[in-house]
Formats: C-alpha cells, structure tokens, sequence
C-alpha cells in the first residue's frame, strides 16, 4: 500500500509498484487531466509536479512516491485562475488542447526557477510536445504569465 | 441534459442511461457548469447523451424560457475551431445574444433516425465550415423567421412590419418587444411558406469577428473530455498489437506466459491482431501484452522495404501513365529542344501521429452500443460499429469527443471496430487504447510519391512546357472509394494538376503503384508532397537561367490577381530580396488548396555543421472569406509547424514490410527551441466560393524551406525528408 497526496487529499494506492503514476491518476484515482501520449517521457503530455517538481508521470512508478506529494492540473488552481493559465487564456494557446495540461504544468515550475526568462531559457526547458504546432501563442503566453506573475 | 423537460421522442432506456451517466459513472459532472469565456459557452463534455433537448425550434437549435440558445455543432472539433466558427454563422442569420449561447455535438444517432438532418458530419478536407455554410446559414435564417412569426401571430402583425436582432423581435410600428424565449415555444409549432434567402457575406453584421474558441478554457484546467477519457461503470482496459505487417494474420500466441498474473481478463485473439484485457488500468494491459510473442503470418509482404519501394516507384516512372491534365502539346513544344531541365522528387511515407495515440471505449449490449470516442466523421463511425455489432444504426450512439488532434487519422474506425471485437468477448464495457508505437506503426500513411519532371524554357528563360509524372499509391483504393480507371484520382496529383502558372505546355500523369501498406487522407493530401516537388523544381529552372525565383512566379501567374496578391504579400512582408549574412537565404513557393491560395516565404541559416535553423516563415494565405480571422491565423501557424515537422524528419521507413520508426525518439517532431517565427497575412478575396482553413498552409512550407537551404548553400533538396541530405560545409 502506498500513501500519496494527489492535489491536497491522501490517497492510498493498492496496485503493482512498478506502475507509473500516470496510470494511477487517470486510472484508479479517475483524474483524467494529465494525458497519456508517447509513454516514454519523450513528449510531456503526462508532466505534474512531484514534491515541487515537473515529471513526465508516464515513466515514474507508483511504488517509488511513497509519501510524495502529487500536483496535476486539476490541482493547479480550482478556476483557471493560476497566471500561466489565465495566459494561456488570454493567448489562445491550445488548438487541440491534448498537450496543453503538460505544457501548462512544465511552464509553472519553470517559471519559479527564471522569473525574467529569456527565449533562450525557454527553448532550453521548455521540450513538451504539441502537434497543433501552438509553439508561437505558447511562447508569448510564457512571457505574459512571467508578467502576471509579478503583479 | 439541460432543463427538467423530457422530449417525448426520448424513450425510457435513454433516459435511464443518461441518468446513470448523471450519477457520475462517466465522470462528467465534473465542471458541467461551463465558464463563459465571452458570453457563448462549449461544455467540458462535448456530447449529448441522448441528442435531444428541451425546448427544441428544430434539431439545430433550442431556445430556454431564459433566452439561453443551444447550438448544435454536426462536425468535430479538434483544434480547428470550427465548433465556435459554425455556430457563429447560425448566429449571423438567427439574429440571436452570442453571450447566451451554448454549443454541443449534434447526435449522428439522431440524424441517422431523422433522415440525415444534420447532413454531412465529417470534419475533413477543410470542409467543417466552406461546405456547411450554405446549410447553416440556412438554418439560422429559417429559425429566426419562424420566430418572427411566431411573434407576429402573438401580436396579430403582418410579420413584414417586425425585426428581429440581439434575440429580440420588435414591431417597428408600435415598439413593442419580445424575447426569443418567449416565443420559441410557438416558433417550433411554425412552418414557413417560403425558406428565407441567407445573407451574402456583404451582408454579415456578427461576422468576420476575432473571438476565442470557446473549447479554450476546457483545455487549460484539464477539464475537456477527449475519448480517451471516457470512464463506464465496470470497464476493462485493452492493450492491443496488431500485425505489425499490414495485412498479415495472426498465427498463435501463448498466452500461458502471463498464467496467474493478477487482474488479466482475457487474451482476445482477433484475425489480424492480439489484445490484453485487464482490470484497474490500461497499463496492467500494456505490460502484459508486451510479456506475449505472438507468430505472424505475413505473407510476401514480410520482404518489402522501403529501398526496394523506392526503387519500383522510380522505375515506374517509365511505365504507362493516365493523364491527369494536357494543356497544348508538351512533345511537340519539347522536340528539338536544346536544353531541357530534368529532376526526380521523392516522398515518403509519413504517419499522422496525432498526439492522442487512437482509443475507444465501448459499451456493447445485446440491443444498444454506446461508443465514446474522438471521431473526425461520427456519422460514419456509427455505420461502421452497427455493420461490425450487427446491430442496426439506430440502435448505436457515437458519444463524439474532443479530438486529440486527427490529421486525417481519425475517420478510419479501425480503433472502434477493435474495441468492439473484444467487448464482444469480454462482455464487458471495454477502454481499448494504442500505445504510440502502435499509433505510429499501424498508421494509414500518407503516401510514398515519386515525380519525374521534365522541361523546356524559352529565350527568356521562362518555361514553356513542363511534364509531370507521379508515382504514388491509391487514396481511393485504400479507403474504398469507388473511382473510374483511366482517370486520375485528384489526391494523387493535387498541388501538381492545380498549380495555377500560366505554362502554355503543361502535361500531368499518372501511374498507381499499390502496396501492401494502406495510404489515407492526412493533412493537404496530394499537395503536401507535391508541392514541394513542382516549387522545388521551378526554383531550379529559375536559378539555372538566371531569373530571381519571385519574379518567375510573377511572371508565371500574370493576370491572375488573386494569386499574386498572395504572392506580393508574402514576399513583401518576408523581405524578399533584403540582404542576408552568409550561410542563410530566403526561399519562395505557393499553391491552391481547398479553393484558398497560400504563399510562403521561409528564412533559414544552414550552419557549417549541416544543422538548418528555420529562423521565419511568413505566410499569406487567401481563404475567400472568413468566420473567425483568428481560428484562421492560428490554422495557418499550425500547419508551418505541422508541415515542417514533415519537412525536416518525418520518414517512415519499412522494413520487412513493417513500420520501423515507433515513438517521439525516433519519429521526431518540432519542438519549441525549433519553431521559427510565424507571421501571418489573411488576404481574403471574397467572390462565390469560401476556402477552407486549415489545410492549405502546410503545402508551400516544405519547399519555401528547402529553396531557402537551396539559395543558402546551392544544395538542392530532391528528397524528403531533408535531414536525409547531407549540408554540411556547404554553407
């Protein structure tokens, strides 16, 4: 049995250890949010934040997050009021909308570590995938969430 | 469902089973009180269970005592935007408050009982809005009439002296209002003498108008169902491979290797494929499928790979042809030539890869499937299950999701007809799901295309006659459209046959060449490899005489004003001619597809290693008309990135007849570090015809690339894709 804290409420898990927690969220908890896609932590449709950081839960198993405390997008804010999401809103990011909740997660705990970030730094952190090519809107709803995040 | 009322039309099981779904079996309650980005509002759940509503005026639209509007969307949604864009057109004509609109999937069940109401429900070729917008226009148009009238008869007025407008009907002469809501009831009891004329575009009031898709604020919280999503009380989850060589058969598998693992279901064995089922999750499923070796039966196809192909095609270049378009006489116009021009283009295949990897959740009872998938043409999807079921159409509901991206992809029903198979064993509700080595292998591809090109110039140096021969497999043939032989099939030849220069000498050819591997629709059929093939090549005519590639097109397209406002802007405004460092140059092309025009300029430094750097793209792209100029810009960004993906990795290769390339590793995609900047330029012409959206920019970009790397290094790309072609030191 493992004890995790998916969004603020304790969970306890009963299934394979080596199941990644991407299945245990959409799956057992029926937390459907955080998207499956490549399986091999190449796209980041599946990234939350683990104890603070962003993982691609798609290749981190259930059995090593004993204790840990787990982030998905439905944990992020209860009204799309987090500033990454009111950007994306105001930019009109997602087309498909598939990738968008990985995006959305990566880009948070991006921008606690650069504040002021450059395109340089964005390029070099910021490696999900998004098919829709949404890669322009998603760049300037990065700034305008950097922004809002200061006022 | 909205509203307490139940239609009568609604038989008892529907609502019981919508019931059900209300009590959350299906998890989607969650946030069923949309937030209203401006007023007008797409619920998180895209579908109705049961496709009726209370307070009907017709199958397209209801009216609450509030004045709230249900708009109901025919066609799917998957990033295009055409789920806002329709129901913005309905809004035009109905006259009706955007603010207090809602929008949701029309039921293909209900049009398959009710005589095809909703016409065609297919979401491709760029068709959701130009082919719909005569039909719904119609329908906002003969609402409001009906509407009128019914607050006419209220007030005992001809309905000549009353307006309707923002969903208010006044009468002019005495002032006097009423809301829709007020009379919706009696304008659905309203038949019209005589359907009233829809409005020219010149006419519009609400539209064109920028306005965010209302799926937005869905897909920022996770709230937005997607098929993949769908949760049925007691569902299994399926893992499934299917003959890795299309065609091919399963043999054996032993299925004693996965004896006493916990939570397996059953191995189901299909004709051409093996499914894991399992309990609690789909990767339980996974894990254990890929504990199997199941035997193939492959047949000669298990021989073929993608050097052999190539090969083939390139010799066939020689065999018969069917011809496609003859203007004047090419062999007469070539003989005697001194020079001619001569070049191959080749392309291959490529998977779709929508980053939803294929799935469907079924429900299969003896009377009633229910079917929860992301579907690009629900209405064929429920034929396909009824035939597959055995049950009759009417008796299956296709509950439509968002799509997570389709391309092409998503009308083949191959994950459907899966799912159902083994529901049909399993005798549970059933979430079969593929992986994305699954998705990228058992692929409908785009085709593999060769085209041979010869010409002639005159003393000008302009060309005079240019012959075009093609290569490639049947579209038609895989998807089982009937077409005549002797004829070229459009997607074959398209980009080639429709190229809009003025050559007096122009012949196009044919040759189908099929395989074993099955070729669909994706993204621009046709166009988006030949395009790049015809743009390529006039580039090289024009560098070898000596004329600036721009001003040949020019020249080529003289007295057709639309083609070159297209092409004016896009060189304009991608700086065509301003001075470049070494090691970087612009590149130019243009087609027509889907009835709009698209030009694009690219800009691309090769560096010394051979690594290309797509620094800007800039589009002009002329759609005739427009709903939404924003949906627009954004399909137009979508496809640079869509088709420059193709154009710098996308390859497929075979390899014992099989697809090699599995996942994101090695099917690469561009990424953000790689995505240049995009400027777009909507110069709609107008006239009779509307242009579709969301095809037409992926055309041009391969080839505004790769002439672009031409003018940089003097390396001409003939093949995709263009990572396969060495540009180091060449800078």
């Amino acid at each position: 049995m493992i004890t995790i804290d998916v969004n603020g409420a304790s969970r306890q898990i009963d299934i394979e250890p080596d199941t990644p927690l991407l299945w245990v969220l959409r799956d057992v908890i029926g937390l459907t949010g955080t998207k499956f896609s490549c399986g091999i932590a190449q796209c980041g449709a599946c990234t939350v934040h683990i104890d603070g950081t962003a993982m691609r839960s798609c290749s981190v198993p259930i059995g090593a997050l004993d204790g840990a405390k787990v982030v998905t997008i439905e944990g992020l804010s209860s009204n799309n009021s987090h500033p990454v999401q009111r950007a994306w809103i105001e930019e009109g990011v997602p087309q498909c909308g598939y990738c968008q909740s990985g995006q959305i997660m990566a880009v948070v705990t991006f921008l606690k570590q650069y504040s002021n970030p450059t395109d340089a730094d964005i390029d070099a952190n910021i490696t999900n995938i998004c098919r829709c090519g949404t890669y322009e809107p998603l760049r300037r709803a990065i700034h305008r969430a950097a922004d809002l995040m200061k006022t | 469902m909205r509203g307490t009322g139940v239609p009568s039309t609604v038989n008892r099981r529907d609502f019981i089973l919508t019931a059900v779904s209300a009590a959350g079996g299906l998890m989607i309650g969650i946030g069923a009180t949309p937030v209203r980005a401006d007023g007008a509002a797409i619920s998180t759940q895209p579908w109705n269970d049961n496709g009726f509503a209370p307070h009907e005026i017709d199958a397209w639209i209801a009216i609450d005592p509030d004045d709230s509007i249900l708009i109901r969307y025919q066609r799917s949604e998957m990033g295009q935007g055409s789920m806002t864009a329709l129901p913005m057109m309905i809004t035009e004509e109905l006259q009706c408050d955007w603010s207090k609109v809602r929008i949701e999937y029309a039921s293909s069940n209900r049009s398959v009982r009710e005589h095809r109401v909703y016409g065609n429900m297919y979401s491709h070729g760029s068709m959701s809005v130009r082919e719909s917008q005569k039909m719904v226009q119609q329908v906002g148009a003969s609402a409001r009439e009906r509407i009128i009238a019914a607050a006419a008869a209220r007030w005992h007025v001809p309905a000549s002296e009353c307006a309707a407008a923002q969903s208010v009907v006044t009468h002019r002469p005495s002032g006097r209002t009423l809301r829709y809501g007020e009379v919706a009831a009696q304008a659905a009891k309203v038949k019209l003498v005589k359907e009233p004329t829809i409005k020219t575009p010149a006419q519009f009031t609400f539209l064109p108008r920028r306005i965010p898709r209302l799926d937005l604020v869905h897909k920022t919280d996770g709230s937005a169902k997607f098929g993949i999503d769908a949760q049925v009380p007691g569902m299994v989850f399926a893992s499934i491979s299917a003959c890795p060589v299309p065609g091919g058969k399963l043999k054996s598998v032993d299925e004693s290797v996965l004896s006493g693992t916990p939570g397996i279901v059953d191995v189901v064995k299909l004709e051409d494929a093996v499914a894991v089922v399992a309990t609690d999750s789909f990767w339980r499923a996974k894990r254990a499928l890929s504990r199997l070796r199941p035997e193939w039966d492959v047949g000669a196809a298990g021989d073929v790979d993608s050097e052999q192909l190539s090969k083939e095609f390139r010799a066939a270049l020689t065999d018969r042809m069917v011809v496609a378009r003859n203007d004047g006489d090419v062999d007469k116009a070539m003989s005697g030539a001194r020079k001619t021009f001569e070049a191959i283009y080749e392309t291959p295949y490529l998977s779709h890869t929508p980053m939803e990897p294929l799935n469907a959740t079924v429900n299969l009872q003896p009377d009633r499937l229910d079917v929860w998938v992301g579907t690009q043409d629900a209405e064929a999807a429920l034929r396909a299950a009824a035939n597959a079921s055995g049950l009759k159409p009417e008796q299956v509901y296709i509950h439509n999701a968002f799509l997570g991206g389709g391309f092409g992809r998503r009308d083949g029903n191959d994950e459907i007809l899966q799912a159902i198979a083994v529901a049909r064993v399993v005798k549970r509700p059933v979430k079969l799901i593929w992986t994305r080595e699954e998705d990228t292998r058992q692929d409908r591809f785009r085709p593999h295309a060769v085209v041979g090109f010869k010409a002639v110039t005159g003393s000008d140096g302009m060309p005079t006659a240019w012959s075009m021969r093609v290569v490639t497999s049947s579209i038609f043939n895989s998807v089982g459209i009937p077409f005549p032989p002797g004829k070229a099939e459009p997607p074959a030849v398209d980009g080639l046959e429709s190229n809009g220069y003025n050559v007096p000498n122009t012949r196009v050819e044919l040759h189908i060449r099929n395989t074993h591997l099955p070729v669909w629709f994706y993204r621009a059929p046709g166009a988006n490899q030949h395009t790049f093939a015809i743009e390529s090549f006039l580039d090289e005519i024009a560098s070898a005489r000596g004329i600036d590639p721009y001003q040949m097109r020019r020249k080529l397209l003289d007295g057709k004003p639309d083609w070159l406002k297209v092409l004016d802007t896009a060189a304009e405004k991608g700086e065509w001619g301003k001075p470049l460092p070494k090691g970087s140059g612009r590149g130019i092309a243009i087609c027509t597809f889907t009835d709009s025009l698209c030009a694009q300029v690219a800009e691309v430094t090769v560096k010394p290693n051979g690594e290309v750097k797509v620094n800007r793209i800039t589009v002009a792209l002329d759609t005739r008309h427009m709903v939404n100029p924003q949906t627009v810009t954004e399909q137009a960004e979508s496809a640079v990135i869509f088709g420059l993906s193709a154009a710098l990795y996308g390859k497929i290769t075979i390899k014992a007849g099989a697809a090699v390339q599995g996942n994101f590793d090695t099917y690469r995609m561009v990424r953000l570090a790689e995505a240049p900047r995009i400027d777009v330029h909507l110069v709609p012409s107008g006239g009779q015809v509307w242009g579709g959206a969301g095809e037409p920019a992926v055309p041009p970009l391969a080839p505004a690339v790769t002439n672009a790397i031409f003018a940089a290094t003097g390396k001409r790309v003939r093949t995709l894709p263009i990572m396969d072609t060495d540009l180091s030191g060449s800078a």
